[in-house]
C-alpha cells in the first residue's frame, strides 16, 4: 500500500481523529460525576473558608451541612427571589455577575458558627489579569462589618496576582465596613500607602499584581452593590 | 546509542533546556514558585514518555506529510486526558496545573523529541528518551524555581525559610526575582556554570 497517497493520508487522519475523539469523550463521560462531586466539595470548602473554617479534606460535606444552616436567593431589592429561581448553591455566579444589577439572582448562605453567631456569606465573581477571579465574603449579622473573605483565581501569575488567594491578602478584609453611614461603600483595593476614596474602607493591593488587585476591587463593587438593600435591612433590624 | 545513555544523557550533557535551549518559555512562566515548577516537571515527564511511546508505535504507519499534525493530535489528546484524570482523582493538583496544562502542549521539547527520536526508534528506547528528557527539563525547572522562590519570596514550597531575624535586621526580599526576566538570567547562570564544568560544550 502506498503510504504517501492522498487517499491513505485522508483515511489515516480521519481514523486518528475519530479514535482520539472517542477516547476523549469516553474519559469525559466516565469521569464527569467524580469531577462534579469534586467541584461541589471544593465550592463548599471555599464558602467555609470565607468564615475561617478549614474543612478537613474528605469530610467537607459534613462540615458544610453543619455550619451552613440556611441558603436562600434574593433579588436586588432584598426580597426573596421568585419561586422558580434555582437553589442558592446552583446559581451560576459567573453568569449573574454580567447581568444588570436589578435583574440578578443573589444567593446568600447563612452560616451559624460554633459560638452561635450568624454570618451571611455572599459570592463574588470577576476578572483578573489572565482569567476569572472569584471569592466569598462573609458579613456579620449587623450587615455592615466584614467577618472574613476568601479569594481564588484560575490563572493569575504565581507570586504576583495569585497572591490574592493567600491569607495575607484576604485576612485584611476582616473588620472592614461595606456599609458606611447607611450607604454602600465598596472596600477599595489600593496600592499600599495610598489614600482611599472618601468614606470607603480599604485594603492593600498586591505589589506587582496591580491588574489583579484592581479586578478584586471592581469585583467587590460589582457583586456586592446589589446586596446593599439586603445588608441595610439587616442593619435596620439590628438597631430596632 | 545504548538505552542507558538515552536515559541519562539529557540530564546533563544533552539537557533539553540548558544545552538545546528548548522549552524556555515555560521555564519563565512557572518557576516563580517551587511547587508549580515541580508539578509541571512531573506532568511533562508523564506526557513526554507516553506520547513518545504512542508515536513510536505508530511511526511506520504515519504518512510523512502529515506527521506533525499526527504528533500534535496525540499530544493534545494525552494532555486533555491527563488533565481530566487529575480533575477526577487529584483535584487540588489539577487546580494548580490549570494554565500549565496548555503550556505542555506547546512545549517545544515535546515536538522536538517526537520528531527527532520517537519517529525513528522502537517504543522502549522512546519511553526512556521521554523519561530522560522530561527529567532533564524538570531538574532545571526545580533549580530555577528554588532560587526564584527563595530570593524572591523568602519561602520554599510556601514555607518561610528566611528567618524573621533577617528581616528585622533590614533584609528585603528581591521583588525582581519573581518577575519573568529573572528566570532567563537564572537559566543563563546555570548554563554558565554547566559549561565551565563541561569544557567540551564550549564553542571554539
Amino acid at each position: 500500500m502506498n503510504k504517501q497517497s492522498n487517499t491513505y493520508t485522508i483515511i489515516y487522519i480521519i481514523v486518528l481523529v475519530v479514535v482520539v475523539g472517542a477516547a476523549l469523550a469516553l474519559t469525559s463521560i466516565s469521569l464527569k460525576d467524580r469531577q462534579q462531586a469534586n467541584a461541589d466539595a471544593d465550592k463548599m470548602r471555599q464558602i467555609l473558608a470565607s468564615v475561617g473554617i478549614e474543612a478537613p479534606q474528605g469530610d467537607i460535606i459534613t462540615s458544610y451541612d453543619k455550619y451552613i444552616t440556611r441558603t436562600f436567593v434574593i433579588d436586588s431589592e432584598g426580597r426573596p427571589a421568585p419561586a422558580d429561581a434555582p437553589a442558592a448553591f446552583s446559581v451560576n455566579i459567573a453568569a449573574q455577575s454580567k447581568e444588570a444589577a436589578s435583574k440578578r439572582l443573589l444567593p446568600v448562605y447563612e452560616c451559624t458558627l460554633g459560638d452561635g453567631s450568624v454570618k451571611y456569606i455572599l459570592p463574588m465573581y470577576g476578572a483578573g489579569l489572565w482569567g476569572p477571579i472569584w471569592g466569598y465574603i462573609s458579613v456579620d449579622s449587623d450587615g455592615t462589618t466584614v467577618y472574613g473573605a476568601f479569594f481564588a483565581h484560575q490563572g493569575e501569575t504565581p507570586g504576583l496576582g495569585a497572591e490574592i488567594e493567600k491569607q495575607a491578602f484576604s485576612g485584611q478584609f476582616s473588620g472592614k465596613r461595606i456599609i458606611v453611614d447607611g450607604k454602600f461603600a465598596p472596600i477599595a483595593v489600593i496600592k499600599a500607602g495610598m489614600k482611599a476614596p472618601e468614606g470607603s474602607d480599604h485594603v492593600d493591593g498586591i505589589s506587582g499584581g496591580t491588574i489583579t488587585s484592581k479586578g478584586v476591587g471592581a469585583m467587590l463593587d460589582n457583586c456586592l452593590a446589589p446586596y446593599a438593600p439586603f445588608l441595610k435591612n439587616l442593619a435596620n433590624d439590628n438597631t430596632k | 546509542m545504548s538505552n542507558k545513555s538515552v536515559l541519562f544523557n539529557p540530564f546533563s550533557k544533552n539537557n533539553p533546556v540548558i544545552v538545546q535551549i528548548l522549552g524556555i518559555c515555560s521555564v519563565l512562566a512557572v518557576t516563580a514558585k517551587l511547587e508549580p515548577a515541580i508539578v509541571m516537571g512531573l506532568s511533562v515527564i508523564a506526557v513526554l514518555a507516553f506520547s513518545n511511546v504512542i508515536i513510536s508505535l505508530l511511526r511506520n504507519t504515519i504518512p510523512t506529510n502529515i506527521r506533525i499534525i499526527v504528533q500534535l493530535v496525540v499530544v493534545a489528546g494525552l494532555v486533555v486526558i491527563v488533565s481530566q484524570l487529575l480533575q477526577a482523582y487529584a483535584y487540588d493538583v489539577s487546580k494548580q496545573l490549570s494554565v500549565f496544562i496548555g503550556l505542555i502542549i506547546t512545549n517545544c521539547i515535546l515536538m522536538g523529541r517526537l520528531e527527532a527520536f520517537a519517529m525513528a526508534n522502537r517504543p522502549w528506547p522512546s519511553f526512556l528518551d521521554g523519561i530522560g528528557n522530561g527529567t532533564g527539563y524538570a531538574i532545571i525547572l526545580i533549580i530555577v524555581g528554588f532560587f526564584r522562590e527563595l530570593l524572591g519570596s523568602g519561602t520554599l514550597m510556601g514555607y518561610a525559610v528566611v528567618p524573621q531575624a533577617f528581616y528585622d535586621a533590614g533584609y528585603v526580599n528581591n521583588g525582581l526575582m519573581i518577575l519573568p526576566p529573572m528566570a532567563l538570567i537564572v537559566v543563563a547562570c546555570i548554563i554558565w556554570v554547566h559549561r565551565s564544568y563541561n569544557k567540551d560544550l564550549q564553542e571554539k
